[in-house]
């Protein structure tokens, strides 16, 4: 069975954290949005990120800051369509590596639970992360998951009440995204103190289920920081924002990749640092 | 209804990011605690008589009665409240919540500008920040009311994501929100959004329906054939339904806004012209295309103009208990002329749905032991902020009918 569970334990076994990479199907367009998610899994050096999140545009992201909501609404305005995050994921798992699909639940609700499960997981998909979708509204999207073999991402934050918490966590199959500070998807300077006790809330729930960090990590340092104490270091906004760059100032979607490389190339340098001696810097 | 977790049977529930469970939890707990304790309800009946000046009065309307084929209409007057709208009964509930809960800022998104106004006044009574969030594209046209909710000391930000209106406002107060949620509370303006609010709001405004109930029967000695209000959210709908849903004999109508018809898809009827979908942390009727991305949503009225509805509206609708009709941009304008000339009472062209509603229900409507039938029509708001909007619209152009006085 795929399952996204496989690259934590993959990266478990070589004494780091997972990388998990971020980026919205249909920017600048779905065919050079799919180049740049192969991109992802190799950098400029053939060694990428182990996850790929898929993100499928939505007109109304609330939990997403300025930089994905920029590119997901040029996505949108450009004719990106559902069908076509399951291309994203042919595309990914042609190279080897597990992917996910990060979405607002409407989208998959309109195109039918059991059948974009089913759709997904015959295209190579491991699971879906829903930032707006709980273990609360979720019945429908049990019996897809466990009827198609996919792996459930569920968000907890700082905010989560010990019950919240632990009822998420056994709810999660796969691995847990831990939402690192309260607010939305950016990069920030700092990354936050909230994190390490998050994760360790986690693992009193349940030691063995990886989690992953994201909100607001853009950087090798970062990774290698937050990557100390997580399974999983999970980077959208640093690597969206190199292709919207590039979109905008009309160099063309392979400048905005091969920059977008070389961030990756760090984030994979710092993922790999973050539990040796000289550690993160 | 709702049931625990804020369903209406599929409609409802809570789809929100886990980050704003917590409070959203602390605010249904803090809700529920407040309606069992006497000094909430005591301090909100003193703000809603001496602040905002409730009861709103019921006046029979026996002149616009000539375009109701026989039928006696009273108007539910509440253009006449403090701030100029039914807004202000949620808003008083909620920021004496958000007091309770010990949060100093509200956050609250608007289109045309009327809830923000009421939130950035009891922002300025109760001494809290206040932050408003309003598409660009609302800011650009409503610039009045963006100088109102200034001089009350709120903060104006315009949002440019998205398609720069309503929804877009709503998404960027919710992101402010899940940021700031330790000492903000967002005051949601409809009866819609994530379990609580369509249940809190339903209660805030349920004042209307509970208050024309008793001026009604003390009118007529007998409860009413028909409630007409308008829905865009609809806050002041459920809020005038509320205490009629459980009188059987009494019919319920709800009027969206059909702009310019729901065959040119430029309409706000998500009811008539919508599917069923997540919007904004409910499952409601929706507008939204193939893929379940939400469409812009037309209609003359900016309040009116929301791609969603409430989720209990969804599920009245569902179940028959209320009809759900539209009324198109023409027809609600046509109406607004026809009560300002028969009553001298402007609505605002929200209101002026539910008026062209009741004109058009009235045909087919009896009464009771051959009495007439007797229409309450919500009166939600007042039209001075719509004078801009009819001036186009009737083709006037401010310049006076004839001169007198002067010397030649």
């Amino acid at each position: 069975m795929s399952s996204s569970g496989e690259a934590y334990r993959a990266a478990r076994a070589e004494n780091r954290p997972a990388l998990v990479g971020y980026l919205p199907v249909g920017h600048p367009s779905v065919d050079d949005s799919l180049e740049a998610m192969k991109a992802l899994t190799d950098g400029t050096q053939g060694v990428g990120v182990d996850l790929v999140e898929i993100g499928l545009p939505y007109s109304d992201p609330m939990m997403d800051g300025t930089v994905i909501q920029h590119a997901t609404t040029t996505a949108l305005s450009r004719g990106v369509h559902t069908r076509d995050a399951l291309r994203a994921a042919e595309a990914v798992a042609s190279t080897g590596t597990h992917c996910v699909v990060m979405t607002y639940w409407n989208l998959i609700e309109h195109y039918g639970v059991d059948a974009f499960a089913r759709d997904f997981a015959a295209a190579g998909g491991s699971g879906l992360i829903t930032p707006d979708l709980t273990p609360d509204e979720a019945e429908q999207w049990f019996e897809a998951s466990d009827a198609h073999g996919l792996d459930r991402i569920f968000l907890v934050a700082p905010s989560s009440t010990p019950q919240r918490l632990a009822k998420t966590v056994h709810a999660c199959r796969g691995w847990v995204y831990a939402t690192s500070v309260m607010g939305v998807t950016g990069a920030r300077n700092q990354t936050s103190t909230a994190a390490p006790e998050l994760v360790a809330r986690v693992k009193q729930v349940d030691p063995d289920l990886p989690v992953g960090v994201g909100l607001g990590v853009s950087n090798g340092d970062q990774a290698a920081e937050i990557g100390a104490f997580a399974d999983g270091v999970i980077v959208g906004s640093a690597l969206v924002r190199t292709l919207v760059e590039a979109d905008e100032s009309g160099e063309g979607a392979a400048a905005g990749i091969a920059r977008m490389r070389t961030i990756v190339d760090d984030l994979a340098a710092g993922v790999r640092r973050a539990r040796t001696p000289q550690g993160a810097r | 209804m709702p049931d625990a977790t804020g369903h209406f049977d599929q409609f409802g529930g809570r789809f929100v990011p886990e980050a704003l469970q917590a409070a959203l939890d602390q605010l249904e707990q803090t809700f529920r605690t407040a309606m069992t304790d006497p000094a909430f309800d005591a301090e909100l009946d003193d703000l809603r008589r001496n602040y905002a000046g409730r009861p709103s009065p019921l006046t029979e309307a026996h002149r616009f009665a000539e375009y109701c084929h026989g039928a006696r209409v009273f108007l539910k007057r509440e253009d006449l409240n403090h701030t100029g709208s039914h807004k202000i009964n949620n808003v008083l509930g909620q920021a004496l919540l958000a007091r309770r809960m010990g949060k100093h800022r509200l956050i609250a998104e608007t289109g045309a500008g009327q809830h923000g106004v009421a939130t950035a006044t009891v922002a300025a009574m109760l001494g809290m920040a206040c932050r408003v969030y309003m598409g660009k594209v609302d800011t650009d046209r409503q610039a009045l009311n963006v100088a109102r909710m200034q001089l009350l000391g709120a903060e104006v930000v315009a949002v440019e994501a998205g398609s720069k209106t309503l929804k877009d406002a709503m998404n960027e107060a919710m992101r402010d929100w899940v940021t700031n949620v330790a000492d903000t509370h967002y005051l949601i303006g409809t009866a819609s959004g994530p379990h609580p609010f369509p249940m809190m709001v339903k209660q805030f405004q349920s004042v209307i329906s509970a208050e024309s109930k008793r001026q009604i029967v003390a009118d007529t000695g007998a409860l009413p054939d028909a409630i007409c209000a308008c829905v865009g959210g609809g806050s002041n709908a459920i809020g005038s339904f509320a205490e009629y849903i459980d009188e059987p004999e009494v019919r319920l109508f709800g009027f969206e806004a059909g702009g310019e018809g729901i065959a040119t898809g430029r309409h706000a009827a998500s009811i008539n012209g919508g599917s069923v979908g997540v919007l904004h942390g409910t499952r409601t009727f929706i507008l939204q295309d193939e893929d379940g991305q939400t469409i812009e949503s037309h209609s003359i009225s900016a309040g009116l103009d929301y791609p969603g509805v409430g989720p209990e509206h969804s599920w009245l609708a569902a179940t028959g208990r209320a009809s759900y009709l539209p009324i198109n941009d023409d027809e609600a304008m046509e109406a607004l002329r026809i009560l300002t000339r028969t009553e001298g009472i402007m609505p605002a062209i929200e209101s002026a749905h539910a008026v062209a509603g009741a004109m058009k229900i009235s045909e087919k409507l009896t009464g009771r032991n051959g009495e007439p039938p007797v229409i309450i029509i919500t009166i939600s708001g007042r039209g001075d902020k719509d004078v801009d909007t009819a001036l186009k619209w009737f083709g006037l152009d401010g310049s006076v009918d004839a001169t007198t006085g002067g010397m030649k």
